[in-house]
């Protein structure tokens, strides 16, 4: 983790430079950092520190992966995740540089096929299929996610509507509706863990309303899948979806 | 409160798409108890008999090439098998269990509580440049929101996720800064300049053209410049852009006039390894339709 005293370490590392200049801004620098009053926070010196750490410990140690990765990006996934701090899956998932396109947004959820409501989520899907040609999509859902919960209780609660967020989060509306038809008996945190795992097989199912993802499962080139992480109990399940007929009925 | 019956949610399942029946198979809960389950779930849509799915072959949107060399980064994961995949998800998340989750048991327990970022991110999908690395932010200290080119819609053009994210974040979460990340080589940005004025039916172009502005203002001060450095200098402008347009939601302009919220924009060079921050300098005042970005606190750091 990038703390003060790492930072201040690393920088301290470059004043063997024989560069006099260098070496002064390097020792202004530290003398900035050593007078931060650790109370106060300051997003400026909290991504200096960040930066600092990536680079000392990440880029320069591994120069030929990414000299390599600076000409192209060849990411086997495409992720959904939520936008939530506490579930990156950077962390919960280990991936690293070059590994994972990945869109995080309110619950993580991919909406169906539309190309004037949802062109973000779209184009994101087309140059991850198309462009990219990854081989893997992956949907992860989390424990206690603001943004089902506020699917799950509004607008019956009658709290006051908000104009984007309850916009957004409608398109769970089917796993809102199973949920409660299934689960309706059950107090609301049970409903939400049920809807946040219900989510993620909607989005998996409006995957295949683009084209590019229905060509690719249809060739074999593209495999779905579920991921739920749950943060209460440090725990995460995988599910993988394989679109297939059944028979009904014949007549 | 009414509930539906079952049969009623088959009917009234809300899809103008007829797509297969499908089924789910959980393959692994991976925690304390290792088991497997097998469940399967039965989703029911209307199915029409000899009914087949329409494939259409997608045109390649212009700008987007980019030399897919066959000999390919080797991520962790050699095999395309997918027993092995599932086996390195598992592997990679039984890692951050032992190392950062068990480690940090009372800070992961505090967290599971709630969330209290001190930012807001908002970067670009592209997978070299996720902010939990670069920027080494740790679980529970950013809000992120990730789309093609880092793009921020402004709020005339309707709901959209970026700004559900925001208006959460914000009005929410209450996050004290918001940072817009661009970055080199940026894909999204390339298509953005490569755009012809035909009618394109690609989703990338659909949403890429909320950087217009910044394509504009590019084509008329770096023209002179190869197109490649175009790119970049429109990767920057964009993130000006974006910073314009997260003022005019009002809810984020009374809280950066009033000091409350810190609006910064920041660009990551994966070529050089570096990163130049820059804040917006907004004090209530009205910006012109042209004027510049008034900004402060730049820095860039190698």
């Amino acid at each position: 983790m990038g703390s003060l005293e790492e930072a201040i370490e690393g920088l301290k590392k470059f004043l063997s430079n024989k560069d006099d200049v260098a070496v002064a801004q390097i020792e202004k620098l530290i003398t900035g950092l050593q007078e931060t009053d650790l109370n106060e926070f300051d997003p400026v010196k909290r991504i200096l520190e960040g930066f600092q750490h990536f680079k000392i410990n990440k880029f320069d140690k591994h120069p030929e992966l990414y000299e390599k990765l600076a000409e192209g990006q060849w990411p086997k996934f495409l992720v959904f995740a939520c936008s939530d701090s506490r579930v990156c899956p950077s962390h919960i998932l280990d991936f690293q540089p070059g590994e994972a396109f990945m869109v995080r947004n309110i619950a993580n959820m991919v909406p169906a096929f539309d190309k004037l409501k949802y062109s973000g989520v779209g184009a994101a899907i087309e140059y991850a299929v198309s462009v990219l040609e990854v081989q893997n999509i992956l949907v992860i859902g989390h424990s206690r996610c603001g943004g089902i919960k506020r699917l799950m209780t509004h607008p019956e609660d009658n709290s006051t509507p908000f104009d984007f967020i309850d916009e957004w989060v409608k398109i769970g509306l089917p796993a809102k509706v199973k949920v409660q038809a299934e689960f309706g008996d059950l107090p609301l945190e049970d409903q939400c863990k049920h809807c946040e795992k219900e989510s993620v097989k909607l989005s998996l199912c409006n995957l295949q309303t683009y084209p590019y993802v229905q060509m690719g499962l249809a060739n074999k080139k593209l495999r779905l899948m579920g991921g739920y992480y749950d943060f209460v109990h440090g725990k995460f399940e995988l599910l993988e979806f394989e679109p297939c007929f059944h028979h009904l009925f014949s007549t | 409160m009414a509930t539906l019956s079952p049969t009623s949610f088959t009917k009234n399942f809300n899809s103008s798409v007829d797509f297969p029946i499908t089924s789910f198979q959980t393959f692994a809960i991976f925690g304390p108890k290792l088991k497997t389950e097998q469940t399967h779930f039965r989703l029911s849509t209307s199915f029409k008999t000899g009914s087949c799915l329409e494939l259409k072959a997608m045109k390649e949107p212009p700008g987007l090439t980019q030399k897919l060399d066959k000999n390919r980064l080797d991520g962790l994961t050699e095999s395309e098998n997918g027993c092995d995949l599932f086996q390195d998800l598992k592997h990679r998340f039984l890692r951050f269990k032992k190392h950062k989750f068990e480690e940090n048991l009372g800070h992961f327990q505090n967290l599971a509580e709630g969330q209290a970022p001190k930012f807001m991110i908002i970067a670009c999908a592209d997978s070299r440049v996720c902010p939990s690395v670069i920027l080494g932010f740790q679980p529970g200290e950013a809000f992120m929101v990730r789309n093609v080119a880092n793009l921020v819609p402004p709020f005339e053009s309707g709901p959209s996720e970026t700004n559900a994210a925001l208006e959460f974040a914000v009005n929410s979460l209450k996050v004290e800064n918001i940072l817009v990340i661009g970055h080199s080589r940026c894909g999204g940005i390339r298509a953005l300049m490569s755009m012809q004025d035909e009618v394109d039916s690609s989703f990338i172009r659909s949403w890429v053209i909320v950087g217009k502005n910044a394509r504009l203002n590019t084509k008329s001060a770096a023209s002179h410049l190869g197109f490649d450095q175009q790119c970049r200098h429109c990767e920057k402008e964009s993130v000006d852009h974006s910073l314009l347009n997260l003022l005019t939601y009002p809810w984020i302009e009374q809280k950066v006039a009033k000091g409350e919220l810190s609006v910064h924009g920041g660009y990551y060079d994966f070529v050089d390894c570096t990163f130049e921050k820059w804040t917006l300098d907004y004090k209530g005042s009205n910006l012109g339709k042209n004027s510049r970005l008034p900004v402060k606190n730049r820095f860039y750091w190698c």
